[in-house]
Parts: structure tokens; C-alpha cells; sequence
């Protein structure tokens, strides 16, 4: 038995703390290539989880999974389950709109949308459903992504015209305003500078006493400086899983510990 | 030959193109000098056009060109976008839309005197039992006829400018519309097409122009008439159509004349159409990447 199931079954998490699972995550690429080998880890509530690995070895993937993001790639083929409140996500009853309304995503690189601030957070809001006025749902989402100081005398202004990191809050608050319970991040830090970073980091602590964060980074500092859990990917496989501080300080596996300390590849 | 030489020999025939161009405007405004010192610019705003009596407004081709135009436009956006939108959006099979869009060049490809001929066959007698269960004059022919059949010649440009502009709607925003639990219908209506909507201008540009400009399909199906047309069943005429029907059987100076200021008025009005639309797509492209 891999070394991860063993860990696995060592956390042993209630399973009413468990936000999202997955049994044997499989996803392979049009091209034949298996990004992700089969993977199968329990995130918890309300913390954050962070998903470490070189480049290139399928965190993104991954991590497109758990919202089924891949499926827009044509000719990806997920195998193994994703469970979400004891269903899996890629069961045929179920909609991926669905999934993705409970389960947010923010993307490596900002993507606000051409629109005005405030038509980012409530074309989101209206879109599932939201009638009428938006002004509090807006400020709301905005107060909790901690942007609203910056923009509420600018909400009609472009939201191409804020910085990238306002606009990766921004990003963030157009997610929250779907009451997700899990938000996704790739590498949501990547293409910012060190205070947009740190801004960023900060509101994961503050968010993830009310959502699931699972967030994928390269940057080793930031999975310990922000995570409870950590994964380390490799080569598509899932080597080690366990709560950050101690997969930093002791790991288990032998490509953890190397990976750890800068002295891979 | 060296480098100079075959690039002046280049020059040269851009230089022709120049000069084309500046003759065929030199000879309208020279050729309608006739009738602008008659009419001045009353020309336009005329409502006889009588050669009988020598009499030459065109406001009832500028209202039949404009009118027939309109309503081809009107007819043909929905769907000339929804095939833009199928192409560029959701069809994922590079052959479909490979075969997809062979197709819609095809379309454009086919010479107006076969729409035309089409048209007469085909759309003119659904048109006439149109005409009997609305109570007007069966003629057939007519403003609709014409519009009806332009509105199919513009689908081509239309369709594939939309597809083109759809397809450079970046992946990064699509993406980020459905990881919001948008469905693609609601990413297409929210963010896409509201991205492209200068591209959607420029595309009712340039079938404008090439609506405001076509001639045979219209000149067999429009009914030629001289008259002000009154309703979309009315018989008529657009400037190119007159031109077309007329310009051989002008009898005097002035009526000839009077028709080479019509062709001046289309010259100038295709001509801002096409700039205006091309420089629309050429902002958006910039403003693109
Ligand atoms: N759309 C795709 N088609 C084919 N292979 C892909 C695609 N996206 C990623 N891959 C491959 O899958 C592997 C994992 O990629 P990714 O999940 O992006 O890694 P990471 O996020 O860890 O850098 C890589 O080898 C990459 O080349
Ligand atoms: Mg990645």
C-alpha cells in the first residue's frame, strides 16, 4: 500500500469535518498523458490545504478537478471519485454548474471581467438567481476580500483599471458572492508583487474561518506560512498529506524531505 | 534585377491602384457636375425622378436603398450571429468548423445573379401570398423581395466576422465565467458577446456597405420603381438598382448625369461604411491583445 493511504487513514479525520474527498483521482489529458495518478485525500473544514510540487506536477490538474474545470479541456478523461457532501461530483446526475456554484475557483492569473467592479461581483450574483439591487451583496463581498476601502467611491470604474493584486481580490469577491463552501486558488499569488502577496495571504487566515481554502503554491514559505494541511505532489502522484507543520518539519518520505529542503532534481 | 528596381516596379502598381481609385472618383463628381449645378442639394431631397419631364431628386432611391438595407440587416443578425456564435463557441471539432466554415464561403461565393434568379423563383411567390393575406397588391417584387435575398447574401460576412471575433475572446475570462457556475449560455449572453461588441459593430458595418452596394440580385427583385416606396411591399429602387436598370436607356445629358450622381452618392457612402467598419475591427484588434 502507498505511503499516502497509510497517512491517510493516520489523520483520520470526523467525517463531519471533512469538506471534500477524493478515492483514487485519476485525470489524463487528451494527449494520453495521466497528470494525476490516482490520488485520494480528505480536505478539512474551514482550513486551509495547500498543494505543493515542481512544475508540472499536476497540481493544477488537480486541483481543476475538484470543481471539474478539466472537462472544458476537450478529450480529458477523469476517473475515481471527487466526494462532496457524500456524493461524487462526476456522478451523471450531476451538474457541473452546480458543482462549480459550491466549489469557487481563482485563477493563477486575475481574470476580472471587462466590466465594472461592481458588474463583476453582481453579474456573478445574478447569474444564480439574485434579483434586483445588488449594492449590499457587492459591498459585502468586497468588505470580506478586503477591497471595499480601496474601490467603494470606484465601483463603476473598470476593473481592469485596478492593480493585479486588487484585482485578484476582486477575483476573490466575485467568488464569494456564490456562498461557496470551498474556493480554489491556483497559484492565485504568482503574478503579484510581495504586498499584494502578503494582502493575499492575510485574507486566506481571515476566509478560511468561514470557507474551505485549498490552494495550490510553489512557493514553499507560503504553504507554511498560510496552511494547516499540506499535499506534495509528484510526477502526478500524491507522495505525502499531512498537517503542514509537521510534513515541514518531519516528513515521512524520503522525495518529501528533499523536496522540502531545496536539494531535488 | 536589383532590390531598387523591383521595388519600384512595386510601387508602381500600388501607384495604379492609387490612381484607379482617383479616376473613377474624378469622373462621377466631373459626370454629376450637370446635375449638382441644376439641383444643388435639392438633388437629394427631390422626390421626382422623371425623365419624361426631366425631373432628378433621388431621396426615393436614398429611402429605398436605406429601407432595403435596414430591413436585410434586421432579417439577417440573428441569424448570421447565432452561426457566428455556433462557430466561434461551440463547435469544438476542428473539421466541423473547418467544414462549417467552407461552407459560408461558399455561400458567399455564389454570383448574385444567381440569388437573384433564386429569388425571383422562389422567394417572390412566398412573398406574394404574403402580400394577399396582409391585403396589398400582389406584385411580389418589391422592397421585402429584395431584403429577403440581401439578407441572405449578408450572412456570410456577418457569421464568419462574428466567429473570427469570438474566438478571441480570451480562455482565461471564459473560464473564469463557468468557475462561477455560469452556464456557457450565460458566459456567451454576459461576457462574450459584450467583448466583441465592437467587432459585432464593424460586422453590421461592412454588410452594410456590402448591402447598400449590391446591384443585380437587387435590381431583379426590387420591382423598379421610380417612386417613393411607401411600405416594405412597395415596388422600388435603390441607387444601384436604378443605375443599373436605367443608365442604358438615358436618353438626355441631365438623366444620365443625374444617375452619375447617384453612383457618386453610393461611391461616397460605401466608401465611409467600409473605412468606419474597418476601422472599428482594426481598434478592436488592438485593443484585443
Ligand atoms: N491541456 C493539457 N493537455 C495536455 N497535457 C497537459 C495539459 N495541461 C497540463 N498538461 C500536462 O499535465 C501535467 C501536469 O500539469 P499541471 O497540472 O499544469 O502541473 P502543475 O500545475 O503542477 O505545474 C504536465 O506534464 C503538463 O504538461
Ligand atoms: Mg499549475
Amino acid at each position: 500500500m502507498p505511503s499516502h493511504d497509510i497517512l491517510h487513514m493516520e489523520l483520520n479525520f470526523p467525517s463531519d469535518h471533512i469538506a471534500l474527498s477524493t478515492k483514487n483521482l485519476e485525470v489524463i489529458y487528451a494527449d494520453g498523458a495521466r497528470a494525476v495518478k490516482g490520488i485520494s485525500l480528505s480536505i478539512p473544514k474551514k482550513a486551509t490545504t495547500a498543494i505543493i510540487g515542481p512544475s508540472g506536477c499536476g497540481k493544477s490538474t488537480a486541483l481543476r478537478a475538484f470543481n471539474r474545470m478539466n472537462e472544458l479541456i476537450p478529450g480529458t478523461v477523469t476517473k475515481g471519485e471527487v466526494l462532496f457532501h457524500s456524493r461524487n461530483i462526476y456522478a451523471p446526475s450531476i451538474d457541473p454548474v452546480t458543482v462549480r456554484t459550491n466549489i469557487g475557483m481563482v485563477f493563477q492569473k486575475p481574470n476580472p471581467f471587462p466590466k465594472s467592479i461592481y458588474e463583476n461581483i453582481a453579474w456573478a450574483a445574478r447569474i444564480h438567481g439574485h434579483k434586483g439591487n445588488c449594492d449590499e451583496l457587492v459591498e459585502s463581498c468586497l468588505r470580506k476580500a478586503a477591497l471595499w476601502d480601496e474601490v467603494k467611491d470606484k465601483l463603476r470604474r473598470s476593473a481592469m483599471s485596478l492593480s493585479g493584486g486588487q484585482q485578484q481580490r476582486l477575483c476573490i469577491a466575485r467568488t464569494l458572492a456564490l456562498t461557496p463552501e470551498v474556493i480554489l486558488m491556483d497559484e492565485p499569488t504568482s503574478a503579484l508583487d510581495p504586498l499584494s502577496t502578503a494582502s493575499i495571504e492575510e485574507l486566506t487566515s481571515e476566509l478560511k474561518k468561514d470557507y474551505t481554502i485549498i490552494i495550490v503554491t510553489h512557493n514553499l514559505q507560503q504553504a507554511g506560512r498560510i496552511s494547516d494541511m499540506t499535499a506534495f505532489m509528484l510526477l502526478g502522484d500524491l507522495i505525502e498529506y499531512a498537517p503542514t507543520k509537521k510534513l515541514f518539519v518531519n516528513p515521512e518520505d524520503e522525495r518529501t524531505e528533499r523536496y522540502i529542503t531545496g536539494r531535488f532534481g | 534585377m536589383n532590390d531598387r528596381r523591383y521595388f519600384r516596379i512595386l510601387s508602381g502598381a500600388a501607384l495604379v491602384i492609387l490612381l484607379l481609385f482617383a479616376a473613377i472618383l474624378l469622373t462621377l463628381v466631373v459626370d454629376s457636375l450637370p446635375t449638382m449645378q441644376a439641383y444643388g442639394l435639392s438633388f437629394l431631397t427631390g422626390r421626382q425622378w422623371n425623365p419624361v419631364t426631366q425631373e432628378f431628386g433621388a431621396l426615393p432611391f436614398l429611402v429605398g436603398t436605406l429601407l432595403t438595407s435596414f430591413v436585410a440587416l434586421l432579417l439577417s443578425l440573428p441569424l448570421s450571429l447565432s452561426v457566428g456564435i455556433v462557430m466561434g463557441e461551440y463547435l469544438r471539432s476542428p473539421f466541423l468548423s473547418k467544414a462549417m466554415s467552407v461552407f459560408i464561403n461558399l455561400l458567399a461565393s455564389i454570383p448574385s445573379v444567381v440569388y437573384g434568379l433564386w429569388g425571383m423563383t422562389t422567394v417572390v411567390p412566398l412573398v406574394q401570398k404574403l402580400e394577399i393575406a396582409a391585403g396589398f397588391p400582389p406584385y411580389g417584387v418589391g422592397i421585402l423581395s429584395a431584403a429577403l435575398v440581401l439578407a441572405i447574401m449578408i450572412i456570410p460576412y456577418m457569421a464568419s466576422l462574428t466567429s473570427e471575433v469570438m474566438k478571441r475572446v480570451p480562455d482565461s475570462i471564459k473560464d473564469g465565467a463557468l468557475a462561477l457556475g455560469a452556464t456557457r449560455q450565460e458566459m456567451v449572453t454576459g461576457i462574450s458577446l459584450p467583448y466583441i461588441r465592437s467587432g459585432i459593430a464593424a460586422g453590421v458595418l461592412l454588410s452594410l456597405g456590402r448591402a447598400l452596394g449590391e446591384t443585380m440580385a437587387v435590381t431583379m427583385l426590387i420591382g423598379n420603381a421610380t417612386r417613393m416606396p411607401n411600405s416594405i411591399f412597395s415596388l422600388g429602387n435603390t441607387l444601384a438598382s436604378v443605375v443599373a436598370s436605367q443608365f442604358n436607356e438615358a436618353e438626355s445629358d441631365l438623366h444620365r448625369s443625374a444617375m452619375m450622381a447617384l453612383a457618386l452618392i453610393l461611391f461616397l457612402v460605401s466608401f465611409l461604411t467600409n473605412l468606419i467598419g474597418r476601422k472599428i475591427v482594426g481598434k478592436s484588434e488592438a485593443a484585443n491583445v
